[in-house]
Order: C-alpha cells, then sequence, then structure tokens
C-alpha cells in the first residue's frame, strides 16, 4: 500500500513537472502563472501523500506552509499585474 | 474492513492522481487562458480533495484528519480566489490572444 502511495506521489510530480511546459510555452504571464498554481497544488498533494505514508507531521506543516504560500504568489502576481497595467498608456479601462 | 479502507484509498487516490493529470493535459492543451483557468481549478479542487480524502484512513487520530481536511479548504479558498485574480489579470491585458 506503501509503495501504491509513494508511486501515486511521483506521479502526480510527474504530471505537474510536464505541466511546467506552460511556463516557458507562455504566451501571456497568467499562463505562467497558472503552471506556478498548479506546481503549488501538485506539491501539497505529493507531500500530504509523503507526510502520511512516513508518518511524520512535519512534511504535513511543510505541505501547509507551500499551501499558503501559493495563495500568496497569485494575489502578488494580480498587484503586479495591476501596477503594470495601470502605467500603460493603452489601457482605457478602469482599474 | 481494513481492506476494504485500503480499497478506498487505492479508488481516491487515483482518482486524484487522474484529475492532476488532466489538469496538467487541460493547462497544455486548452486554446486561451479561461478555459486553461478551468482546467487548473479541476485540478485544485477535485484532485487535491480526493488525494487527502484517501489518505483519510490512514492518518491516526482525530486531529491528523482535521489537519489534513482544513489544508484542503485552504488551497480551495485560496484557488477560489487566485483564479479570480489570474482571469481578472489575463482580461486587463485583452486575452483571447
Amino acid at each position: 500500500m506503501n509503495a501504491f502511495l509513494l508511486g501515486s506521489a511521483i506521479f502526480i510530480l510527474a504530471t505537474v513537472a510536464v505541466g511546467l511546459a506552460r511556463v516557458l510555452l507562455g504566451p501571456a504571464d497568467a499562463d505562467r502563472m497558472m503552471a506556478a498554481q498548479l506546481l503549488g497544488t501538485g506539491g501539497v498533494a505529493a507531500l500530504l501523500v509523503v507526510g502520511v505514508v512516513v508518518g511524520e507531521d512535519a512534511v504535513v506543516n511543510v505541505a501547509l506552509t507551500i499551501a499558503l504560500l501559493a495563495a500568496f504568489a497569485s494575489v502578488t502576481f494580480y498587484k503586479a499585474a495591476a501596477v503594470t497595467s495601470a502605467v500603460d498608456p493603452d489601457d482605457t479601462r478602469q482599474p | 474492513m481494513s481492506a476494504a479502507l485500503d480499497l478506498f484509498t487505492l479508488a481516491a487516490v487515483s482518482t486524484g492522481a487522474f484529475f492532476f493529470l488532466a489538469g496538467t493535459v487541460g493547462l497544455l492543451r486548452f486554446p486561451d487562458p479561461f478555459t486553461r483557468l478551468h482546467a487548473l481549478t479541476k485540478a485544485d479542487n477535485l484532485g487535491l480533495g480526493l488525494v487527502v480524502l484517501g489518505l483519510l484512513p490512514r492518518v491516526h487520530g482525530l486531529s491528523g484528519g482535521l489537519k489534513l481536511v482544513l489544508i484542503w479548504f485552504l488551497a480551495l479558498l485560496a484557488g477560489a480566489v487566485a483564479s479570480q485574480l489570474i482571469a481578472s489579470a489575463a482580461r486587463r491585458r485583452g486575452a483571447g490572444e
């Protein structure tokens, strides 16, 4: 059973790593951010699986921290995008 | 009973991993940022949720299980906020390519 769980953790990480190709491809910054978000969620899932398999509470805490940081990352992305578009003269829409 | 719980773990974690695969394929294959966001939220909500659900029978004590569920709730909440923000940023840039 543990072998299956560890295998699924590796599988999740591998699919997320393939998804990181979106960071290279783009085309918009939003697409790159989405790939980073997927890495965050996949990392949380893989860490939770590993934490339960080895019975180590600290690994679950690491997963919790990553979930929190992923949330902050997208808020920071939005703030940065808002600042960039505020100085864009072509953007006539209200922020 | 133990075998039934193992089977439940097997099914739930496998389905969760499948949703991660689906999210990745969607992120790579869908044509514009909003459809990609749609694929991403499936991985967030269902993939992580099913993995957590499958792990629940294997944790010891109530507090350990509660912690896993709370991490999932945090990911749900963060995913909902993040998808709104990313979509808003993509729309402001005039997405649709």
